[in-house]
């Protein structure tokens, strides 16, 4: 037996592969394809304080292996998702993870405070790097001092574990992580989408109804294998790898270059099977290089 | 339930340059779930390398007796063309069912319009059969370019009245459905696919006939599951998925 259990600060993961957010949905959209219960963990859609309609449509444009989209942030807002959502959710046997977002420092911590009052949950994701809201999102993800003011925030209205989702749109990720380690981010996830745009030529017209979005998919997956291993690196929080895997060799790319865990995106809309494929295979490779512990495999790269 | 299922393709037969009508059967030969007329499925297109994404296609019909799925198909791209070059025994991976399906008549309702518009004719096939295994009598305004675009007529025919529209005037009315004198008679329900014009045309055209009309939408998706909102359109309750709430829309819903 291979044991696959991790652990993010405080929280225990039975396996190191969880499900990005605004691709998975809040679970049951998959409970036809995976049985839920095996996921090491799932974070749920962008959570902003107020509803949110997003952008509007044409939001995602097909490019060389990957996609752009532009949503902006659609949901319901916080109150609906604890009222109606999280007791759909609350029973699987894995952890629930949400991911939050804010227009300001003020609404990431009243997300986090009702989430805290009025669920279980014991896990956020900080998203300080969407690209496709006006206000807020990458705009804190950019700076040392905006990441650093969110997660300071953050990690005052919330008790349990705090994980900050970076964004790939900066010229040196792993400062942004130091300063959010320094805040008392029990994790760094990356990477939030790449900022990218795409034009019909014939019609002389942006694909997107934003003109610009953020690509996720195979597409940027080296960009982020890169990324991780310089931030893993440069911290001692654990950090959680993501961008662009579509199997479980890329997950072990991820793991390689030093993530504890990796969150599959993009992957999940061709084949809403493939997380449990993941963990089966990395199961299975642990087994075929004679490692019983998949800790023992973080950041392991021989180089 | 949604359900991965690997097909096994039976033919593949081109209709003209541009159109395929698909017929597979599941690889393990496993009865086929339940559908409606007017879900969809998302192909997994393998041998296109300019393909990523699955791409959604209508149930054109289903054939419980030989357990086959039909898909006609428009090459539109790479991902279509690619699918078109597919031969009887290979195997494609489908997501099927997925979205609702178009509302049947209720009690009273006899008269029924089904209007189609190049490959939009797909789903409508399926809903006639399913009209005419329940009773009715529909008819069908079939719009294309031109000749070589009216796809499947003879089955049409055989399940009612069929009208023709062509662009060129090439065959049957010239000029685009709407000015079809058909169109100027009393129908209980009106059902439409086709391209966007079209379905905006018919719906301002029948809006206060008294008459429900649904169209079915073919907005940009990626997963076909209700988990990446990219898909949505504005109704009247704010921004809906197609692929989940659609991509069948009663025009009522709709902020046309
Ligand atoms: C619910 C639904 C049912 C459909 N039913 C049929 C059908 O029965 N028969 C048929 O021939 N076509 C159908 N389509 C359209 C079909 O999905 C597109 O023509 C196809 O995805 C084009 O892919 P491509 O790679 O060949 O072309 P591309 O070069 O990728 O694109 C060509 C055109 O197709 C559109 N398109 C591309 N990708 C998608 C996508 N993921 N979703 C929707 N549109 C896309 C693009 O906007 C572009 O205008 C349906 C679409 C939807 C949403
Ligand atoms: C349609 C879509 C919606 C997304 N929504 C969110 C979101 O709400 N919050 C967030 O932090 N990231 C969001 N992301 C980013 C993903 O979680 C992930 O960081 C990114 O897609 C890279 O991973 P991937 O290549 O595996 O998809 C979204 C991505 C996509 C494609
Ligand atoms: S295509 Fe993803 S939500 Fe509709």
């Amino acid at each position: 037996m291979v044991n696959l259990n991790v652990n993010i600060g405080n929280l225990s993961l039975k396996n190191p592969v969880l499900t990005a957010s605004g691709t998975f949905g809040y679970g049951p959209e998959f409970a036809d394809f995976i049985d839920l219960n095996r996921l090491g963990g799932f974070i749920v859609k962008g959570t902003t304080l107020e509803p949110r309609q997003g952008n509007p449509y044409p939001r995602m444009v097909e490019t060389p292996s990957g996609m752009i989209n532009a949503v902006g942030l659609q949901n319901k807002g916080v109150d609906y998702f604890i009222e109606h959502i999280y007791p759909q959710i609350k029973d699987v046997d894995s952890q629930i993870i949400v991911n939050v977002s804010g227009a300001g420092v003020d609404d990431y911590v009243e997300v986090c405070r009702r989430l805290q009052q009025h669920t279980n949950i014991k896990a956020v994701e900080v998203n300080i790097s969407c690209p496709n809201v006006k206000q807020g999102g990458m705009a804190f993800g950019t700076t040392c001092e905006g990441a650093a003011s969110v997660t300071r925030a953050v990690r005052k209205a919330f008790e349990g574990t705090v994980l900050v989702k970076l964004s790939p749109n900066v010229t040196d990720i792993a400062e942004i992580a130091r300063a959010v380690e320094a805040e008392g981010a029990d994790s760094v996830s990356l990477i939030n989408t790449v900022m990218a745009m795409a034009i019909d030529v014939e019609r002389r017209k942006p694909y997107l109804s934003t003109v610009t979005g953020g690509l996720s998919g195979a597409a940027v997956r080296p960009i982020a294998v890169r990324m991780v291993w310089q931030v893993a690196k440069a911290v001692k929080i654990p950090v959680i790898g993501l961008g662009g895997i579509m199997n479980g060799r890329d997950a072990l790319e991820f793991i390689l270059a030093g993530a504890t865990a990796v969150e599959i995106g993009t992957a999940n809309f061709i084949n809403p099977a493939v997380t449990v494929e993941v963990i089966d295979y990395i199961e299975d490779y642990c087994t075929r290089h004679g490692v019983d512990n998949v800790n023992s495999l973080i950041g392991a790269l021989d180089y | 339930m949604k359900r991965i299922i690997v097909f096994r393709i039976v033919s593949n037969t081109a209709l003209g340059s541009n159109y395929t009508l698909m017929k597979l059967t599941p690889e393990d030969n496993a009865e086929l779930p339940d559908t409606c007329p007017g879900q969809f499925v998302q192909i997994y297109v393998p041998d296109s390398k300019s393909t990523y994404l699955r791409r959604p296609i209508s149930i054109n019909f289903v054939d419980k007796k030989s357990n086959q799925l039909w898909l006609l198909i428009r090459n539109a791209g790479d991902g279509t063309a690619a699918l078109m070059r597919m031969k009887a025994e290979e195997r494609l991976n489908i997501i099927m069912p997925l979205g609702n399906g178009f509302t049947l008549p209720s009690d009273g309702e006899r008269k029924l319009l089904l209007v189609g518009g190049g490959v939009g004719v797909a789903p409508l096939y399926a809903l006639g059969h399913k009209l005419v295994d329940g009773g009715y009598r529909p008819v069908f305004l079939l719009g294309a370019r031109s000749e070589s675009d009216l796809l499947m007529l003879d089955e049409f025919k055989a399940l009612g009245d069929v009208m023709i529209c062509t662009d060129d005037g090439s065959v049957g009315h010239h000029g685009v459905v709407t000015t079809h004198e058909v169109m100027n008679g009393t129908f209980d329900r009106i059902y439409c696919c086709g391209p966007m014009p079209m379905m905006k045309a018919v719906a301002n055209m029948v809006r206060n006939s008294g008459a429900e009309c649904e169209v079915s939408l073919e907005n940009t998706m990626a997963c076909g599951v209700g988990a990446c909102l990219c898909c949505v359109e504005p109704t009247v309750k704010g921004n809906v998925c197609v692929c989940t709430e659609g991509p069948v829309f009663n025009i009522n819903q709709l902020t046309w």
